[in-house]
């Protein structure tokens, strides 16, 4: 008995230094499975959230005519993603042949020196294809394009028609656009509005409102070398304007925190900056309210917030088929589908006239046509403002902190030199 | 045992070829030490008792090797680089740069107070409460696995979970608890935005998840305690509170050591909570980094627009010296107090 345990001890051991020493080996050596063989090939993608490409994708494998196979990894969120990506970048392995790159952040990755980490997917023939401002937000200053647009964030105002006629402001969807002309139209009425109905604020929160304002300001933290300028009289007023109504027109919640969930449900606030996307955020959090409208409108002009590109890492062994699907998925066809099956709003022109002219009307907004106003909202947005330097998300990032700073109740002035510190540890 | 350890083990391997071999490896055995001339599988044998031991702790040491200690070596050997973000590869030496960096700015300074400061509102407390908690799951309750089992209960919750929960209590202006405070006529209390107030929001998630862990553990060290102990100090007339304090307390010193240590470790780590509390896009810990630890410092600065790898090296290797550096003073107050109570 014991002779024998022994010995099968000693074996065991020897065999799992042998696995240990075998598994180390393989995980450092050989993580290369690609075959290089043209068929059965698998390209791969990653996306975030929902973007609603499952049935798509089980679409292309299904089809005997596809030239290979794909198959996507989904993560929650961007933020967890953006960490393996941005390691995975410089590990120089490790990633799959398409990767999703969220809008914001996407002016960090076209900054010199990451951009090199991406195949420049540059294609006379799709020139058309997204609107303007999208494609150009996906190319770095010398022209390369690094990611093909995926949906698109045309900003409107969601509004409360039956608090605004119980405040005695219009509530047909019309003239409320009329009150959205410019930001002084806004906050004027807003101003009207909580002198009737105390216990509502105007807006859903100060962080929405200033990423709107600051998105029609020309250089808001960069100049057009990259060099960090925040101390600039347009970002200031910006800062000011919304820092002076943010006790008396925003609930002061952090978009995403409790607080501000809580607010959807309890007239918490009447009126918020809309991209395609918040549609369905709206009808989730609050399922029960009746009296939500779309108004066709956005002071200052035009607003974007959110969608994302489809970008092919260096590091992929597939590049021409990672192109060719990036291609196929931002395609008329697939940016509708994409569209029903996640109500991600395309920022493919087709996609967009094909919704538009289905004139479909949604019940929960009181039938507002929401194709047709998101399309009209995307001819809005003016291309290439504001500009976005390769620090644009750090900056935004602190620039926002500085806002909730006001919010939590510190002096103007000590959040915005918060803010400029902030700013100056980035370097 | 040396005498039968390598007959043994001659015996089984040879079995395949017959029990005739084992024979003669037996009467050379006999005389141990002395024989000139061993067979090859005498020394086998021999390496099997002198080597087999390493090998059988070898697997770990292997393991810690590759996701252990390079890791370690490798940042502490990054942190005196730069390194672009986005670069493939690690830039010039900068020798003490990045740790210069670290120390002089101003957010890691705060993060290292309310480290110490949520480290203490929660260490603190949860030990005495764990300590009181335990003594009384010691007494003869009715149904004691039961009351046992739920106070493991919060432990078993996900973190993350957790965090939704005391989220919503702890909501600044819909909350649970400011409900309740201005429902009393009390002014609410800026949970996300005062300092002190969030350390306490985020050290009562921390206790109510490990105060029953470290119940149970403390437990298990007070029911191994003699009970004729109790027994001859109720007869000397001491009462609960005289047994608790002179019984029971010294006969677990050692479990509360291990107790405190671990959690010290754990409190100056702390990542979860505070991240998960934390309602700020950037995950800073609060507007003002009001909540922002020094684990949370490491990891945004991972993140950072300037050198962002070997900043965070040389901030996770402070980290690590002040965790060193507060385990050795834990350990020599404690030995201090031994040696006191010894004398």
């Amino acid at each position: 008995m014991s002779k024998n345990s022994k010995s099968w001890r000693h074996g065991l051991a020897v065999g799992a230094v042998a696995v240990l020493v075998a598994g180390v080996s393989t995980a450092c050596g050989g993580s290369d499975d690609s075959s290089s063989s043209g068929k059965g090939e698998t390209i791969t993608i990653t996306t975030f959230g929902d973007f609603g490409y499952g049935d798509l994708i089980k679409k292309w494998n299904a089809d005997p005519k596809s030239p290979f196979q794909v198959k996507e990894t989904k993560i929650a969120q961007w933020d967890t993603w953006k960490q393996t990506l941005t390691s995975e970048l410089q590990a120089g392995t490790g990633l799959t042949d398409i990767v999703a790159i969220e809008g914001d952040a996407m002016p960090q990755f076209l900054a010199d020196g990451a951009s090199d980490q991406f195949v420049d997917l540059s294609d006379k023939s799709l020139d058309n294809r997204w609107v303007d401002y999208k494609y150009k937000a996906g190319q770095t200053t010398d022209g390369e394009q690094i990611g093909y647009p995926t949906d698109a964030g045309p900003e409107a105002i969601c509004y409360r028609a039956d608090l605004f006629k119980k405040a005695g402001l219009p509530s047909d969807r019309a003239q409320v656009a009329k009150l959205f002309d410019t930001w002084d139209d806004y906050f004027k009425t807003g101003q009207e509005f909580v002198k009737k109905l105390p216990k509502t604020k105007w807006y859903d929160s100060s962080g929405s409102i200033a990423q709107a304002m600051l998105n029609q300001v020309e250089y808001p933290f960069q100049t057009a070398d990259n060099k960090v300028n925040v101390d600039n009289p347009q970002l200031r007023s910006v800062f000011d304007t919304v820092s002076k109504y943010s006790s008396n027109l925003s609930t002061q919640a952090v978009q995403w925190s409790d607080d501000w969930t809580a607010n959807f449900t309890k007239d918490g606030f009447a009126t918020m900056p809309c991209p395609g996307w918040m549609f369905a955020n709206i009808k989730s959090s609050a399922p029960k309210v009746k009296g939500w409208d779309i108004a066709d409108a956005f002071p200052g002009g035009g607003g974007n917030w959110g969608g994302s590109f489809l970008a092919v890492p260096k590091q992929s062994k597939h590049q021409a088929e990672a192109k060719q699907f990036a291609n196929w998925l931002t395609d008329k066809d697939q940016e509708v589908g994409a569209f029903d099956a996640a109500g991600a709003y395309p920022s493919n022109v087709a996609a967009e006239e094909e919704l538009s002219s289905r004139n479909e009307k949604d019940a929960y907004f009181n039938n507002a046509p929401t194709a047709q106003i998101l399309a009209n909202r995307a001819k809005a947005v003016k291309p290439n403002l504001p500009f976005k330097g390769d620090k644009y998300s750090d900056i935004l990032g602190a620039f926002q902190t500085a806002i909730q700073a006001v919010d939590d109740g510190k002096s103007p002035d000590t959040a915005w030199k918060t803010f400029t510190q902030a700013v100056g540890r980035l370097s | 045992m040396a005498s039968n350890a390598p007959a043994s083990v001659g015996d089984a391997q040879a079995s395949p070829t017959g029990p005739a071999t084992s024979g003669s490896g037996a009467p050379a055995a006999k005389k141990r030490g002395t024989s000139p001339r061993l067979t090859f599988r005498q020394r086998l044998s021999r390496w099997d008792v002198k080597v087999s031991p390493y090998l059988y702790v070898l697997p770990f040491f292997l393991v810690f090797l590759v996701i252990g200690l390079y890791p370690m070596v490798y940042s502490a050997y990054l942190s005196f680089f730069s390194w672009p973000r986005f670069g493939a590869s690690h830039g010039d030496a900068v020798g003490w740069a990045n740790y210069a960096k670290v120390l002089h700015d101003p957010v890691f300074h705060k993060a290292f107070w309310n480290t110490i400061g949520i480290f203490l509102l929660s260490s603190v407390p949860q030990i005495i409460v764990a300590t009181l908690v335990a003594a009384l799951l010691d007494t003869k309750l009715r149904g004691r696995t039961w009351w046992r089992m739920s106070v493991l209960l919060p432990f078993v919750v996900a973190p993350a979970a957790t965090a939704l929960i005391f989220g919503a209590i702890f909501a600044d202006r819909s909350g649970l608890l400011n409900d309740l405070l201005h429902g009393l006529g009390l002014p609410k209390v800026g949970w996300h935005s005062n300092r002190p107030a969030s350390w306490l929001a985020i050290a009562t998630m921390v206790n109510w998840r490990w105060t029953g862990y470290n119940a149970l553990i403390i437990l298990a060290a007070m029911q191994a305690v003699p009970r004729d102990l109790y027994e001859a100090a109720e007869m000397d007339g001491a009462g609960r509170a005289k047994q608790f304090r002179y019984v029971t307390l010294p006969s677990i010193r050692p479990t509360m050591i291990f107790v405190i240590i671990t959690s010290t470790i754990g409190g100056l780590q702390i990542f979860t909570e505070p991240r998960l509390f934390d309602t700020n896009l950037q995950h800073q810990g609060g507007s003002g980094y009001e909540y922002q630890t020094l684990t949370m410092y490491v990891f945004n600065t991972a993140n950072s627009a300037t050198d962002p790898y070997p900043r965070a090296a040389a901030a996770a290797w402070i980290l690590f010296l002040l965790i060193v550096g507060i385990a050795l003073l834990n350990f020599l107050i404690t030995r201090a107090v031994q040696k006191r109570s010894h004398a």
